[in-house]
């Protein structure tokens, strides 16, 4: 396949960006997104040019690494993660728009590498149980509705992948900080701290300046896991309740 | 409680849908009430004056009518500043705008801003037309069926009124089931329930609304 790329460059995270063409050739359809990526950077490292910066690391869906906004869809055509998605969703000729995630809370560190930190500080502020851990306990000692356990499940996919931030319009971060927060909240585990995790999360959410949920539906549509837009819904319900019960 | 809920994204949206849903209450009853032009100027003019003797001899007369309005007022001011701060930090969360565009979501969601702004025009409009007649031309109070008449005899009342209805209508489409979704009534299994709803209460809104300017300028009202 023969492609015309028109990838995001900046240099760094103060300075002014563009969309730079570049032509690859030899492309097979059975190449992954970032397969097509290493190519280009190859020929780029071979003509002495600096290589296109993006983010990866396990290339098989499950870390979250990936993140490229392809022809206006965060990670691409496809329901599924950049590093899964292959060259035969596309056409041999086809010109190809690459760009990073826009937020204002995920600011470009470089080309197509964006700063998302401000998921882990949402995390830190009530993604967690504070039980005690330690080794696995016996399955039967703490008994889980099986509804609750397939909930629970549903949202644990979120791999943190931030493609709801990107895909929605107000750069909401509310798919995520659902996912996470009905994820620890429908199992016994995680009650103890069931109306702090809510209002602490929603909390450092809005401090990092992601905007607010207009129910367009961007987000769950973008989601490579399946995140469901009444996860946003059920999370309402939770910081309602929450509110009404803190002192 | 109430800081909890006014300093955050999701709680100020939770005061937009609780004051959504009762301003789309009062319209609903408002809607049904303005039908009775349909039967003639003494009925309609006898119904609008009974308005203001609603909850006698317990309320004096208009007492019923200055709670609602008071009531009104307070989910108007409470809904447009919360939609106001909302959308200016939505706009901060995104300043750069991707190069490859496509439309995002519907187009009942993309024009919940522009509609509301539109409505809230709207509102300030109809009350000095047909509330305090500040705008109108030959104005007499205690007489709405001829107010009503007069006004949809221009076609600047016809176009500024059949615009506002079609803005009504989407935003209450997109609104009624964001409501939902904000106070947490939705579900999977519910969803087909709640869009058809959303749908119904617009479209008989809009045309139910609509109906009175179309009857005055078919002549089945005069
Ligand atoms: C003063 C004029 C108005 C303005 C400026 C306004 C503006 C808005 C905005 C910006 C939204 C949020 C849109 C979004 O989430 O995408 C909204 C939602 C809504 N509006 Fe209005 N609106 C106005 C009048 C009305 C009226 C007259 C009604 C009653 C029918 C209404 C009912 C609703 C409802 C039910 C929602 C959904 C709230 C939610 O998403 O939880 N609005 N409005
Ligand atoms: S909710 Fe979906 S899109 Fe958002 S971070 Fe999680 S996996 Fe990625
Ligand atoms: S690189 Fe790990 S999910 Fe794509």
């Amino acid at each position: 396949m023969r492609l015309t790329l028109r990838v995001w460059r900046q240099k760094n995270a103060g300075a002014d960006g563009a969309m730079s063409t570049y032509e690859v050739d030899g492309i097979s359809p059975d190449m992954s997104f970032l397969e097509m990526l290493d190519t280009l950077n190859e020929e780029l490292i071979l003509k002495g040019e600096d290589p296109v910066a993006f983010d990866h690391d396990c290339r098989e869906g499950i870390c979250g690494a990936c993140s490229l906004v392809i022809n206006g869809d965060a990670h691409g055509p496809e329901r599924t993660t950049t590093c899964q998605l292959h060259m035969r969703s596309f056409e041999d000729g086809d010109t190809i728009d690459v760009e990073p995630w826009r937020a204002a809370a995920f600011p470009v560190v470089k080309d197509l590498v964006v700063d998302r930190s401000a998921f882990d500080r949402i995390i830190q502020a009530g993604g967690y149980i504070t039980a005690p851990t330690g080794s696995a306990p016996e399955a039967h000692a703490t008994p889980v509705p099986k509804p609750d356990a397939d909930a629970a499940f549903e949202h644990a996919e979120c791999i943190g992948c931030g493609a709801c931030v990107a895909a929605c319009p107000n750069g909401a971060a509310m798919l995520f900080t659902s996912a996470k927060v009905n994820h620890l909240g429908v199992l016994p585990q995680g009650a103890p701290e069931r109306e702090s995790r809510v209002l602490d999360m929603v909390a450092q959410m809005d401090a990092e300046g992601f905007g607010g949920c207009t129910l367009a539906g961007e987000c769950a549509t973008a989601c490579p896991k399946g995140i469901p837009l009444f996860s946003i819904t059920r999370m309402n319900r939770e910081f309602v309740r929450a509110a009404r019960k803190a002192r | 409680m109430t800081r909890t809920l006014w300093h955050s994204t999701v709680g100020k949206k939770a005061v937009m849908a609780v004051s959504g849903l009762i301003m789309l209450a009062y319209l609903v009853v408002h809607m049904f009430g303005n039908l009775k032009i349909f039967f003639g100027p003494d009925t309609f003019d006898a119904y609008a004056h009974w308005l203001r003797t609603i909850g006698e001899p317990f309320m004096h007369y208009e007492w019923t009518l200055w709670v609602v309005r008071v009531v009104l007022v307070a989910a108007v001011v409470a809904h447009a500043t919360a939609a106001y701060q909302l959308s200016r930090r939505d706009l901060r969360a995104r300043p750069d705008r991707y190069v490859h565009r496509r439309p995002r979501a519907s187009y009942a969601t993309r024009t919940m801003r522009w509609g509301g702004v539109i409505l809230g025009l709207f509102l300030v409009w109809h009350l000095l037309d047909l509330t305090t007649g500040t705008v109108h031309a030959g104005f007499r109070p205690g007489h709405p069926y001829e107010n009503v008449v007069a006004t949809f005899s221009t076609w600047y009342g016809n176009a500024v009124y059949l615009l506002a209805m079609l803005a009504l209508g989407l935003h209450v489409r997109h609104g009624f089931w964001s409501a939902a979704q904000t106070l947490g009534a939705g579900s999977r299994t519910r969803d087909r329930l709640l869009v058809t709803l959303a749908n119904l209460l617009a479209l008989v809104l809009t045309l139910g609304f609509i109906a009175v300017p179309v009857g005055v300028m078919t002549g089945l009202v005069s």
